[in-house]
Formats: C-alpha cells, structure tokens, sequence
C-alpha cells in the first residue's frame, strides 16, 4: 500500500471514531457534567466545560488514531534489520498543522474572552463566579445581595452589610436573586468554594476578593476550603442553603435578631479587617 | 566552528596517591555538615535569645537558619569543593580537572561528566523512591473518606515532601544523569564546560534533599511545595529547612543552567553544526534556558520569607504592608517555567529514541526545535493561570488564557513529529521505545485536560481540585517520568556497560502503563465532582473511585519495584555485558566502545553527518576520530 492509501485509510478511521466519540460526549456524558445546573455560572461552567469536550475528543481520537495505525501497520519485519524512508519533513504538512492548531487555539481564546466579559441580559460574563479580586472585569447590573464570606483557621463565616451587618455560622442564600460575594481572610490564605454553585474565590489577608452567581434551585450547596491553609484544613467544609424567598427573609430576619447581642461588638462593616498581628505556632 | 578543546594532557586518567581514608569525600562532607551545623547553632541561639521575637516563643528561627548555612560551607568544605577558590585566592596553583577510577571516585566531588551522571542517576533515583513511598502513605490515608490513618499533621507533612520530592528534587531526573553523561559525548566534547561548578551543582542535590528530609523531626512544613507564605510565616522551623533546601536547589539549577548553555554553545566538536545538534541536546539548551531565568525568583522569594520569619520584615504579611500575592507571582514565575522545566527533557528524550527504533530520520527537525522554543518562550508568560480565582486584577485573565492556550501550539509540534517519525517506519518495540510511545498517550491526556484548566469558568470548579492534580501527574509522572524510563533502558548499557534485562523491563512497563492510567484518570472525575486536594477527608460517595485510585496506586508502586529488582538484579547479580551499540544507533554516543575513555575521545573529533540518517545509504559515518595530539609541553 502507497502512502496515500495509508493516510486515507487513517483518516477515515479517525472520522468514523471521532464521530463515535463526540455521539457518546454529547448524549451520555454532557447531560451528567458537573458542576451542573444548581446556578447560573456552575450551568455557564457546565456548558463551556461540554463545548471544550466535544472539541478536544475528535483531537484526542485523531492523535491515538493515527499513532495507534503507525504503531500496527509499520512494525520492524523478521530478519535483518531494515530501515524507513529516508522522508525528514513535509512542507505543506506542516505548515497546515500550525496554521490548523493556531486556529483552533485562537477561536477558543476568542470565544473565552467574550464569555468572560460579555454579560447579556444584565448577566455577568461565565467566568463570574470565580474571585475577580476587588474590581471584576464583569459583573451584572442591578441590586445584588452582598455577603461578606470571612475566613479564618478553620471556618467560615458570612456578613450581610444589607441587613445591619450581621454575621453568622451557617449561610443561606434566596433562590434566584444575584449574589455578590466579598469574600476576605483574617488569618492565611483560604479559598471558599462552594461547588454547587459553581464559585471558588480565594480569601488573601487584605484582599476582597468578589464572585457573583445566581442560584436558581432550592436546596442544599456544599461549602469547602480548596487552600491549604494548616493543619484542619481537611475539615473546613460546611453545608450552605439556597431557600425560597419568603423563607430567606425569615431566616436572616431571625438571624439580626439572634444574633443583635453579637453584632453590637463586631467591627463596622468593611471590605477587609486587619486583626492582630499574626500569633506563630497555630 | 574551532574546537576550544585543550589537549588530553590536561585530564590525566588516573592521578597518583590520595585515595585513603583522609582524603575529601562526602563522608568528611557529612562530618563538616554536623559541625557547622552544630556551630551555626550555637551562634544562632547566642544571637537570636537577645530578640524579643525569639525569646517569646519556644523556637528559634535564626539558629536553624544559621546552622543549615554553616553546615552547608562545612559540607562543601569536607567534600573538597572549597580546595579550589581557597586554592586561587592565595594565588597557588588550582591544579588539575583530575579525572580517577576506581569505586571510590562516585563519593567525592568528581569532575569527570560521566561520574557526575551517574552519581545523578543514584542519587536522583532515592528521592524519586522516597517521594514515590509519600504518595503511598498519601493514598493510604485516602482509603476512607473520614477515618484518619495520620495526624493531619503528619498527613500535611507526608503531602508536603511528597510534592517537595517529586517536583524540586527531582526536577533535574533526566538533565542530571543523562544530560550530564550524554552531551559532552553527543557534542563531541571531553568535558562540560565548568567541570568544578559541575561537581557542585550535583553535591548541592542531597545536601538539599537531606535538609528537606531532616524537616520531619522539626515536624515538617504544613503547606506542600507551593509554600504560600501567610501559613508558611505561621509555621514551625519545618519551613526554614523547606525555604533552604528550596534555594539550594535553585543555586544547582543556575549553575547546572549556565554550565549546560556554555557547554552546548561553546563545546561543540568542528562539523556539529546547530543542524546536526541531537534534539535531545537541544531540549537540554532549552532547558537550561528556564532553568537559568526561573530559579532567581525563587531564590529571591525564599529570601525574603526566610528575612520575615527570622528578622521581622513584612514582605508577605498584609497587616503591615506587604501582600501574599507578591510570593504568590514570585513563586509562579519560578513554578511554571519550573514544570516546563521537567517536561522538555522528557519531549527531547522520545524524540531521540524514536528515530532510532523507527529506523528513520528524525520527520521535521526544525519543527521540533521550534517547538521547544516557543514552549521556552511561552512558558515565562502564563504563570498567572495558577491564579486566576485567587482575586489578582481579573482583566489580566484573557492575556493569560490567550498564552496559556497558545503553548499547546508548540507542544503539538512534538506530536506532529512523533507521529510522522513513525508514519511508513519499521518500529522495533523495545523497552525505551514502549516507554517513548506511552509517553504520547499520557502526555496528550495531560495537554487535554490542561485547555480545561486554561478556560476560566472551566477552571472556577477545576483550580485547585484532583482534576489539577491528575492533570499535572499526567505530564510529570506520564511525560518526564515514562521518559526518564525510557532513557534508563535506553541509555544505560552505555553508562553502566550492562544491559537491563528485558523481561522484567517488559512487564515493568506495562504493569507500569496500566496502573499509571488506572491510577490517575479516575481523579480527573474525582476533582470534577468535588474533591480539593491536599485534604485528608472527602465526600462519602467519592470513597469508591478513591479506592479504586489507591488500589491502582499500590499496585502503580509494585510496578516501580519490579524497576528496582531489575536495576539492582542486572547491576550487580547478572552483569550481562552490553555491546557499545546493542540499538544499533547513528548517533554520537553510541560510536564510542563501552565503558567510554575517561577522556571521552581519543583524538580530535569530526563531526561528518546529523545523528538520524537512518534510510539513507549516501549518508557518511556521523563522525571521525583523528589520531591521538601528542601532548605540548606545559600545558
């Protein structure tokens, strides 16, 4: 077989798997990607991380395909050695391959760029729910809910400047209104991340760092630290609500005034607080 | 070019006398670590219990500061590497580059390129298997989702050394031994430039590695390799040993850097043309290149930890003025080109095993070489993908997604070249030659996954998870690890003049390949559903895949014995003699009888034709040797 023959051979092998393989991404894996659809950016997540598949399979699949073929069908025959083709390059093949890859690449890029500051429908950009540090290339319009998250060795807690500036132990969240996470450390560096709803942001000692997320189901959202930040760090996580918006408003109404002998010590409200200077030995 | 090589006489073989026990070697190295250790110490306690920080609290940062500085001239000095500076300072002669044989020359501060090679090979291979027992411990512990097996300190410990291990100590797997061994003889050179820098720059290695070791008794450092400082500031005198060690390594890796660019720029034989240079020789040029311009920001960021924990200065803290994101892009400017740094090797070592079991040339060399440079060049613009949730200016975030993505342009050039070196070739599947291919397969998981981790809302849920972590075990342990594998079966019946036995090789690699693959890509679901590393507790319903990973990791860590028994089995028990070219190879080394000259090349070298002629009849040998220069007088 001439060396065309080889390379058509290949290449439809390489179409039909690669067509497979998308067929399988796209209707038996995509339907289950996490971080799934529990808010607007862990469904913007969802949807970027199936477009990324359904692009890097047929890329995947060709690499293996035609590595796999050379590997079957060239193979050193018995008897003395033999060798290859003397061929050291294709000039036309390789030009095609940084132009194809660059391509690919760039459209990506572009494409990322866009959903990360395009923001439709008073929407923030896909990329929203990770920390954007205190001025966010994206965010969305209106009037969202502002949480403080506050971590230290080893929990959480949350701020509400809207509602006098209680803080609390647990979190809860009203469906369907935007959020807007301060999140900050009085300690080391912690990052919160709360997977169902797709935001992870960072918590630096005298940084504010901001997310945003939208959720859009009632239920519950798991909250863990994703920084090692000493020795229980592993048992930093906690579970957050997301609750009707009459039941929210009970809740954090109960909060201010469970929680009203407290706030009167706390610190006004502000975008980072500086502690004591840090103990040694913890 | 002109050859700056000096006549052979400046390299005596076997020079006379000083082999008994009072001469320097690294037994009298670890004597004068003990004393200036010990002396450091005491200085430091002296000095450091007249501050009010120090006399506050029940450790002093300053004493083990000052002892693993003094121990470290002590080690030099008993290991003989001060002879020479000392030596010049007063004006006396500094003597010979001596080269000797003989068992004892593997303990001391050799400057023969081959010795430094293979004390690289063993010394490299202990911590690669010290790292490799902390992963076990780590999967040990993993088994249940909540039960502990360690401490969470011991278990933040074991995590840290493990990725302290893996990715500092044994960051130079393949530029240490066979970058060291093999370029002067694939250059056609007798020796490496610096030969004296050389022997320092490998001495450097244990010392680091045993300060790094010697942190369990302070009860280790609690914030794995990344070191970020506001816990690093709060930690125990674990930390000091990691920022020392740290900085040692990073002093080998300029020194190793400038040693290796000036050998390669300087040192090559009158024909070996930039054409004809192996590509593994070049990816060691590029290495090189990192790791001369990565390691400084390293080192000045230890540098200032080691000032704030010790003297008070607040460059990390940010109650007084300073900021942790200041470590946090120091430390990434030094960590990204750093894992590039432990990928290029691994591209330059299958490209120079395939053509050679291919039996065909190298397919589009210029693509290869410019695929490494541009993986060069890219890598010192990305750094800022390690943060981009972590709350630095978020419009940099297209610019470092845009770069992060572009570097997958040039990787993919060592794709197009691996594959169409084997298009219509008559592959032979030998050991070095399976590791090479295996390196293709995980390699490209790992490039894949990374575009995941470019894309900022992708990696909003991925940064920071076991998807990262099986991401960049995929490129280290699939890429430079499978690569250092397949240089070990490919390179050492050159290096040692035994072959490795090729049964145990065969089942070494695909026990190896399987349990790699069954190992880690089950993590890239585990981190995509939830699970943050560097945790010793996660969700219930992630306890199976967990199992599963850890199974596959025990049986991952059999694989390596079966390595083990094979390296010591066919070293010291079988010692099947190797012939000097069992691959019937083109390129230079291979030329040379087993075990090489100590002066590497009898006569002076011509290089006549590039390594991968294979297939071509008209293609001349690839060097010629003249007759022996007799050597002038006085030099």
């Amino acid at each position: 077989m001439d060396d065309r023959a080889h390379l058509i051979r290949a290449a439809v092998i390489w179409v039909v798997l690669a067509v497979i393989a998308d067929l399988i991404v796209g209707f038996l894996v995509a339907p289950h990607m996490p971080p799934g659809h529990f808010s607007n950016t862990a469904s913007d997540q969802t949807r970027i991380n199936n477009v990324l598949a359904l692009v890097m399979t047929p890329i995947g699949v060709g690499v293996i395909t035609f590595l796999v073929y050379a590997l079957v069908c060239f193979r050193q025959p018995p008897g003395p050695l033999q060798d290859g083709p003397p061929v050291r390059g294709h000039r036309r093949l390789q030009a095609g391959w940084v132009g194809v890859t660059a391509a690919i690449v760039l459209v990506l890029a572009v494409l990322g760029t866009a959903e990360l500051i395009e923001a439709p429908n008073g929407r923030a950009g896909a990329g929203a729910g990770g920390g954007q540090g205190a001025t966010p290339i994206s965010s969305p319009g209106g009037n969202p809910l502002q949480v403080q998250v506050i971590a230290q060795q080893w929990q959480f807690t949350y701020r509400f400047p809207q509602y006098g500036g209680v803080e609390t132990f647990s979190l809860a969240l009203p469906v369907g209104r935007t959020v807007e996470f301060h999140v900050t450390s009085i300690d080391v560096i912690h990052s919160f991340w709360a997977y169902q709803l797709g935001v992870k942001a960072d918590a630096v000692p005298g940084a504010d760092n901001i997310a945003y997320t939208t959720p859009e189901h009632v239920g519950l959202f798991q909250i863990r630290c994703a920084e090692l930040c000493g020795l229980w760090h592993g048992y930093m996580a906690a579970h957050g609500h997301v609750l009707p918006a009459a039941g929210w408003r009970r809740w954090i109404a109960h909060a201010r005034v469970a929680n009203a002998p407290a706030t009167h010590y706390l610190p006004t409200y502000a975008k980072v607080y500086y502690p004591a200077p840090l103990e040694r030995g913890g | 070019m002109s050859s700056p090589e000096k006549p052979t006489a400046s390299m005596p073989a076997t020079p006379p006398g000083r082999n008994g026990l009072l001469t320097f070697n690294v037994i009298w190295g670890l004597v004068g670590l003990v004393v200036g250790y010990a002396i450091g110490l005491w200085i430091g306690h002296r000095l450091g219990s007249r501050f009010d920080w120090v006399a506050e609290i029940d450790y002093n940062d300053i004493a083990v500061l000052l002892g693993y500085a003094l121990g470290t001239i002590g080690y030099l000095a008993g290991l003989g590497i001060l002879n020479h500076p000392i030596a010049r300072l007063f004006g006396r002669s500094a003597g010979d580059v001596a080269r000797r044989t003989g068992w004892g020359r593997y303990a001391r501060a050799s400057t023969d390129h081959k010795v430094i090679g293979n004390q690289y090979l063993i010394g490299i291979g202990v911590f690669f298997f010290i790292g490799g027992v902390n992963a076990m411990l780590i999967r040990t512990e993993l088994l249940h989702p909540t039960t502990p097996t360690f401490s969470p300190g011991q278990y933040l410990t074991i995590v840290g050394l493990h990725g302290s291990m893996m990715i500092m100590m044994v960051s130079s797997i393949i530029l240490g031994p066979f970058g060291h061994y093999f370029v002067p003889l694939m250059i056609g050179s007798r020796r490496m430039a610096f030969p004296r820098i050389e022997a320092l720059s490998f001495w450097l290695l244990p010392l680091a590695g045993l300060i790094l070791t010697s942190t369990i008794a302070y009860g280790g450092f609690p914030t794995g390799w990344t070191g970020y400082p506001t816990l690093g500031s709060q930690a125990d005198i674990g930390m000091d040993g990691y920022l020392f060690s740290f900085a040692l390594v990073g002093v080998g890796m300029i020194l190793n850097a400038l040693n290796m660019l000036v050998t390669v720029l300087n040192y090559r034989a009158p024909g070996m043309t930039w054409g004809r240079l192996p590509i593994f020789v070049w990816s060691m040029l590029t290495t090189s290149v990192l790791m001369l311009l990565g390691p400084p920001m390293l080192l000045a960021a230890a540098f200032m930890e080691v000032l704030d924990r010790t003297s008070g200065t607040t460059f990390f803290s940010a109650p007084t003025g300073g900021s942790p994101f200041l470590w946090e892009n120091l430390f990434w400017f030094f960590g990204h080109p750093e894992v590039y740094i432990l990928a290029l090797p691994g591209f330059g070592i299958v490209l120079e095993i395939l053509p050679v079991f291919a039996r065909k040339p190298l397919w589009g060399y210029r693509l290869a070489v410019s695929g490494m440079l541009g993986v060069t060049l890219l890598s010192f613009m990305v750094w800022q993908h390690h943060l981009f949730v972590s709350g630095i200016n978020s419009s940099l975030r297209p610019f470092y997604m845009l770069t992060t993505e572009l570097i997958s342009v040039p990787t993919g050039f060592i794709f197009l070249v691996g594959i169409a070196t084997l298009w219509r070739a008559r592959i032979r599947y030998t050991v070095p030659m399976l590791f090479a291919l295996a390196f293709f397969v995980n390699f490209l998981i790992g490039g894949l996954s990374g575009v995941y981790l470019s894309d900022v809302p992708s990696d909003v849920t991925l940064h920071g998870s076991f998807f990262v972590m099986a991401h960049f075990h995929y490129t280290i342990m699939g890429g430079l690890v499978f690569a250092f594998f397949a240089g070990i079966y490919y390179w050492l019946p050159k290096m040692a003049g035994v072959e490795l036995n090729e049964t145990l090789g065969k089942i070494h690699f695909w026990t190896a390949f399987v349990f790699f693959n069954s190992t880690f890509l089950p993590l890239f679901a585990v981190g995509m559903l939830g699970m943050p590393r560097r945790t010793a507790t996660y969700a219930p319903h992630l306890q199976f895949l967990n199992v599963w990973v850890s199974i596959s990791a025990f049986l991952l860590g059999g694989s390596m014995l079966v390595f083990l028994g094979n390296f010591v089995w066919s070293l010291v028990v079988a010692r099947v003699p190797a012939p000097a070219n069992p691959w019937m190879a083109r390129s230079l080394e291979w030329q040379l009888p087993t075990p090489v000259p100590v002066a590497n090349f009898d006569g002076p070298v011509r290089i006549l034709a590039g390594p991968y002629e294979y297939g071509d009849p008209s293609a001349p040998p690839v060097l010629e040797i003249g007759p022996a220069v007799v050597p002038s007088a006085g030099d």
